[in-house]
């Protein structure tokens, strides 16, 4: 009787049960993604400033940061091996005295930032411009980094 | 001189929908500074990636919206390796308290930052009233 009870579950109790926890894990996947925002923003990002997005192409990579009201006077970019580093202050310059704020959002600081390309890099064929407030470093791939094409005979 | 302190990472914040969009794609609220004198109310805003063509200011009755448009930064034969922020169009409403002079409103894009000079019209500015003795 008792052996019975422990072992003799109904097959359909078992898959109802599972149907369940599949319900539950995917109400978790959706809160977490209402909590954390869009999938893989926030779960990769390094949270130094400033935020970068890096692509890639054939032969180069490209490396863009949102940097509005920095003169590209005020950057300094490097490479060093397989990293890039951008560094800078961002300064708000005072309005004058006889002003009233009725909101300050906007930030003045310093940064710096490394960034690894996941591959190896020409340093020698990097090129960085502001566009907009839009900073694009486009760095090269070495020669032994980029794609060959092979033709078959 | 004091030593100015370090930037962190700012979320970009997303719109919450002003009204259904027709395109697709992410709204975001720029981030402002707004100030005012006795003569006029500036508003300065981050819109990285705005193109000075692809901004719209509008003021009606008494709401001003600034939004911008922008263009995809990625040309098409890249591949995302790390994406850490996204880019989408800006907006933002605000409501004005005074009264400016539509006629005189000036704006200017530098560097991906807007600065908006609102002048206020004639009877919103301030003026000392003289009492004389009599």
């Amino acid at each position: 009787m008792f052996a019975r009870r422990l072992f003799d579950f109904p097959l359909g109790g078992w898959q109802h049960q599972f149907a369940d926890l599949e319900r539950m894990s995917r109400q978790m996947d959706c809160l977490t993604q209402a909590v954390m925002g869009r999938p893989g923003m926030n779960w990769l990002s390094a949270r130094v400033f400033p935020a970068v997005n890096l692509t890639e192409e054939k032969d180069k990579y490209h490396v863009r940061a949102e940097l509005p009201g920095i003169k590209a006077d005020a950057l300094d970019i490097q490479v060093n091996g397989r990293n890039l580093t951008i560094t800078g202050e961002r300064t708000i310059p005072s309005e004058g005295e006889n002003i009233r704020y009725h909101r300050k959002e906007r930030e003045a600081g310093k940064f710096s930032r490394v960034i690894g390309m996941p591959g190896d890099i020409d340093a020698d064929k990097v090129d960085a411009k502001m566009v907009n407030g839009v900073l694009t470093v486009s760095i090269a791939k070495s020669e032994a980094a980029k794609p060959k094409q092979i033709t078959v005979h | 001189m004091a030593e100015s302190k370090e930037l962190q990472v700012k979320d970009k914040q997303e719109v919450a929908s002003p009204a259904e969009q027709t395109r697709p794609g992410v709204v975001f609220t720029p981030d402002v500074d707004i100030f005012e004198n006795d003569r006029q109310i500036n508003l300065l805003a981050d819109m990285p990636g705005v193109d000075p063509g692809d901004v719209k200011i509008d003021l009606k009755d008494g709401l001003l919206t600034v939004s911008g448009e922008v263009k995809p930064f990625e040309g098409k034969d890249e591949s995302d390796v790390l994406i850490e922020f996204e880019v989408g169009r800006y907006y933002r409403q605000f409501t004005l308290s005074e009264v400016v002079d539509q006629s005189k409103i000036e704006a200017k894009l530098e560097d991906g930052v807007l600065r908006l000079t609102l002048p206020k019209a004639e009877k919103a500015i301030p003026r000392q009233i003289a009492v004389t003795a009599g």
